[in-house]
């Protein structure tokens, strides 16, 4: 039964680089920019949640939409007031290397206000575990809540991009700036709406992951934005079924490895399987080998 | 008044100065072609239009309004389509997810619906490969889907450049007789053409650009017959 209770927990682990990872993945498809910012967002969420529910004493699930508006507002604030300058001026580099400042400063100011210490954090899931095979698996309720959330936002983001006309927007941005902003499309709108939703993601993803292991640091969120990020290239990035993939096999991979291999080499192998598969399938799992345009 | 007046427009790239003082104007319900060699700032020009560039001195006015500083998102609500050089089409998506996107400004459904079906009777190509991928269709049927997708905004002025490039002559007659039914459906046409024979052979007016500016401009079937415009254009 142990294995199942491995697998379980690669599972749960992965929905939540998952989640991480579909904001990776949309930003990276529209904008066609890594905001390696991403991770920290995550840290953000973590501590409005704690902070709400520890000092403000609201509700958890209250506590879990702010946290949600607030990184909203602040991926779009950060899109527009550190990366739309700079690409403007045309310099994809710029704008990557502006990405790792943005997180160098959110991981600062986190520790200026919170301190280096880690803050335990509070469950918000109150569900009672699921018992199966006469106690042989417990599967916690924040495993299942975490399980449950990445479907439930991997079908509806599926559906958003599909059926609305906004994600018919995101689409068209993704294959052809200019063409989208010849059909009326308003190009910067567009890539504040994938900041917002994937800001939003990273937030319910910074409450699960903490609910599972249960400290939050200013660098919480800089371990697990770098694997979702493996995981997003694993799966073919600026592809949303592939950083779910992607997220999920890491998960397991990591917590298998954990397992029956090593713990201190885990990570290694999470990276090691990313260059093999990189070698094998360059373009990830579900990835498009969409040709350069000259 | 003119449709659409440009004035005296400089547009650079870096230090290049691409266009250097570029005037004409449209007038609704003509055909206007812009014929020049490669470089001369045909699309350049075109780009400036539509919003994709801006200029750094003088003015473009559509029906009476200042465009200079509108973003290309607006001006496609305000009536100009633009079917850009090399088509650019959605090549991911299909045939019928091409041309909706071409109507994304409009909210009325009926009216869409209604467009479409004028697109695929006009274009009955683009029916019988509406489910299919777009990247796969031929060059002939991608350059027919770029304007049907232009169609479907309901454009006042239909801004095309270079619609013939890289297709065969059959292709290219084709798209010549399409974009005169265009022109008789009562969409103004701004035309950017090498092929300048053809260009003139369908346009009301015609301007010649070189490096940046106009040098030459009359009716069509003039410019057709000009010695220079022969001897530089037509290759005779």
């Amino acid at each position: 039964m142990s294995f199942l209770t491995y697998l379980k927990d690669g599972i749960s682990l992965g929905s939540v680089y998952a989640i991480i990872a579909l904001g990776y993945t949309m930003v990276y498809g529209i904008a066609k920019m890594l905001n390696f910012a991403h991770g920290d967002v995550i840290m953000v969420g973590a501590y409005v949640v704690l902070m709400m529910i520890t000092r403000a004493g609201l509700h958890p699930l209250l506590a879990v939409l702010i946290a949600m508006a607030a990184c909203t507002v602040l991926g779009m604030t950060i899109e527009m007031v550190a990366y739309r300058p700079l690409r403007k001026a045309g310099s994809p580099l710029a704008v990557l290397i502006t990405a790792i400042g943005v997180s160098y400063l959110l991981q600062n100011i986190a520790l200026l206000m919170f301190g280096a210490d880690g803050k335990t954090f509070i469950n918000v899931v109150s569900l009672p575990s699921l018992s199966l095979f006469d106690g042989g698996l417990v599967i916690s309720g924040t495993t299942i809540v975490t399980i449950l959330a990445n479907i439930i936002i991997m079908i509806c983001l599926t559906l958003f991009v599909k059926k609305t006309k906004q994600g018919r927007a995101m689409q068209a941005v993704s294959e052809d700036r200019d063409a989208a902003q010849l059909m009326g499309i308003n190009v910067n709108g567009t890539i504040s709406l994938t900041f917002a939703i994937g800001s939003a993601l990273a937030a319910i993803a910074g409450v699960l992951l903490c609910s599972a292991y249960p400290v939050v640091t200013p660098y919480t969120g800089a371990m697990p934005g770098i694997k979702a990020f493996v995981a997003a290239v694993f799966g073919g990035i600026g592809s949303i079924p592939g950083a779910m993939l992607g997220g999920i096999l890491l998960g397991v991979i990591e917590i298998l490895g954990r397992a029956y291999i090593s713990s201190q080499v885990a990570d290694a192998i999470v990276f090691g399987v990313l260059i093999i598969v990189l070698l094998v399938k360059p373009s990830g799992l579900f990835g498009k080998n969409v040709q350069e345009k000259v | 008044m003119a449709m659409l007046e440009v004035d005296n427009l400089h547009v650079y790239y870096g230090m290049i100065h691409a266009l250097k003082g570029v005037s004409f104007s449209v007038n609704e319900g003509e055909v206007i072609a812009l014929i020049g060699a490669n470089g001369a700032g045909k699309t350049t020009t075109l780009h400036t239009i539509t919003g994709l560039l801006s200029a750094k001195q003088g003015s473009i006015r559509f029906e009476g309004k200042d465009i200079t500083k509108t973003p290309a998102h607006k001006i496609v609500e305000m009536g100009i389509a633009h079917v850009p050089e090399g088509r650019r089409i959605f090549s991911q998506l299909n045939v019928y997810e091409n041309l909706i996107m071409g109507a994304f400004t409009r909210k009325d459904k009926a009216e869409i619906e209604d467009s479409l079906a004028m697109v695929y009777r006009r274009f009955p190509r683009l029916e019988e490969r509406k489910n299919q991928r777009a990247g796969t269709l031929s060059g002939g049927e991608q350059q027919m889907l770029a304007m049907g997708r232009a169609l479907m905004s309901r454009p006042k002025l239909i801004v095309m450049d270079e619609p013939s490039m890289g297709l065969s002559p059959i292709f290219v007659n084709e798209i010549f007789d399409i974009i005169q039914v265009v022109s008789e459906g009562g969409t103004t046409v701004l035309l950017v053409e090498q092929n300048a024979r053809k260009a003139l052979s369908i346009a009301d007016r015609a301007y010649v650009l070189e490096t940046g500016k106009v040098t030459m401009e009359g009716k069509a079937d003039e410019l057709l017959h000009n010695e220079a415009v022969q001897k530089a254009y037509l290759g005779e």
